[in-house]
């Protein structure tokens, strides 16, 4: 069951026409966490989602490692935002 | 379908560089891309323009096309025919509550518009390398309800790329609240995964009731002499009629809580908020003289 639920890096790569480095590189800027196992390292599906973000930010907008880290966390901060504003809308 | 001026899209002039016109481009990618700015159709509108104008200007045969039959595009007759073989399939969701249920693909590079599509054809787009995707693409639905609807539990078909989907809209649903359906989006390539759908749920009030949360607020009007003498009022809830005792020189604005006769509490069955009643009371209007000549003993009688 569990190779169903993860691809690994090197198909990751054909499929989505990217880098080893990239992957490697957002796995030790913690990014994403790969999954080593004998046969190799792994991205779980759960995580493919924010990898084509990734994607698109590095190579359509030409973002690095540090903006793409800080886009995260400023999204992240978006995202709790927008939900307080629901919640103050419902309740308010 | 109107002529595109995809200088003005990007911001640049018609005799700008492909240099000038990368910069440019790749400017206003970082300000209107979807995923820099979730939950945002707007900012994704704008973006398949700018991804637009992009393909056309950056292309130099696209370019000299567009730059050569532009504005003219409709009297040059091949485009015309190219026009007439396009054709655009609109999806049309489900609907299952009676009310308006929308969707689209949260893909950045969406349908081009029928200008592009006029001009260079369907096939005129070049699908850069970071289209290919393994993963499927999500699908996101808006589904707008009454508050009437909400307050009970749905169980619905909703019918979305030809698939059936049974879903089921929990009583208490909150407005804006986003329901994932795992696996129900577009489907993978390479042997990936589905992408998910999510239901956006859109709550319209059509009744009385002001919701708070999972409490419900209600204002009823309130005859002055049941106000002061007191009595009983009928009150409609979401739940049906009940009859409120009203006590003697009752205020006007007087609160009551109705424990229970609130909202139902999202996803556990049988809880309910409660319900607030305010009342406001009416002064009587249009006096005729014997009541006015009572009031004013009334007026004289309180000043003893």
């Amino acid at each position: 069951m569990e190779n169903l639920t993860k691809i690994s890096v090197e198909q990751c790569c054909i499929y989505y026409k990217i880098e080893l480095s990239f992957i490697q590189k957002l796995d030790q800027h913690g990014l994403i966490s790969l999954i080593s196992s004998g046969e190799g390292a792994f991205i779980s599906y759960e995580q493919l989602n924010d990898l084509e973000k990734y994607i698109h930010f590095h190579y359509d907008l030409e973002i690095n490692m540090e903006g793409i880290e800080t886009v995260m966390h400023l999204l992240e901060r978006i995202k709790k935002l927008q939900q307080e504003v629901k919640t103050l809308r419902n309740y308010g | 379908m109107d002529y595109i001026d995809y200088y003005k899209v990007l911001g640049v002039g018609k005799n700008a560089t492909p240099d000038e016109i990368k910069k440019a481009y790749r400017k206003l990618a970082r300000q209107h891309h979807p995923d820099l700015n979730p939950n945002d159709p707007a900012a994704g509108k704008l973006f398949q323009q700018i991804n637009e104008a992009n393909e056309v200007l950056s292309d130099p045969e696209k370019r000299k096309k567009y730059d050569q039959y532009g504005k003219d595009w409709k009297n040059a007759e091949q485009f015309e025919e190219a026009r007439r073989q396009q054709q655009q399939s609109a999806y049309t969701g489900g609907n299952p509550f009676g009310g308006q249920a929308g969707y689209y693909s949260s893909d950045d590079d969406g349908d081009f518009s029928d200008f592009f599509a006029s001009m260079f054809g369907d096939q005129g787009r070049s699908r850069g390398g970071r289209q290919s995707h393994f993963k499927g693409q999500d699908l996101r639905a808006t589904l707008q309800l009454n508050l009437s609807e909400a307050y009970t539990t749905h169980k619905q078909t909703f019918t979305i790329n030809g698939k059936n989907i049974r879903i089921t809209i929990p009583a208490g649903v909150e407005n804006g609240q986003e329901i994932k359906i795992k696996g129900y989006g577009a489907d993978g390539a390479n042997g990936g995964p589905k992408g998910d759908l999510y239901i956006r749920v859109e709550i319209k009030n059509n009744t009385a009731f002001i919701r708070k949360g999972n409490d419900l607020y209600l204002t009823v009007l309130l005859d002055l002499y049941k106000a002061i003498l007191g009595g009983e009022e009928m009150i409609q809830t979401m739940s049906g009629k009940v009859k409120l005792n009203i006590p003697p020189e009752t205020q006007n604005g007087k609160k009551v809580r109705l424990k229970g006769k609130g909202f139902p509490i999202y996803k556990k069955e049988g809880t309910f908020g409660d319900l607030y009643v305010t009342f406001d009371v009416q002064i009587p209007k249009n006096l005729t003289e014997r009541e006015k000549e009572l009031f004013w003993q009334l007026a004289k009688e309180s000043k003893k």
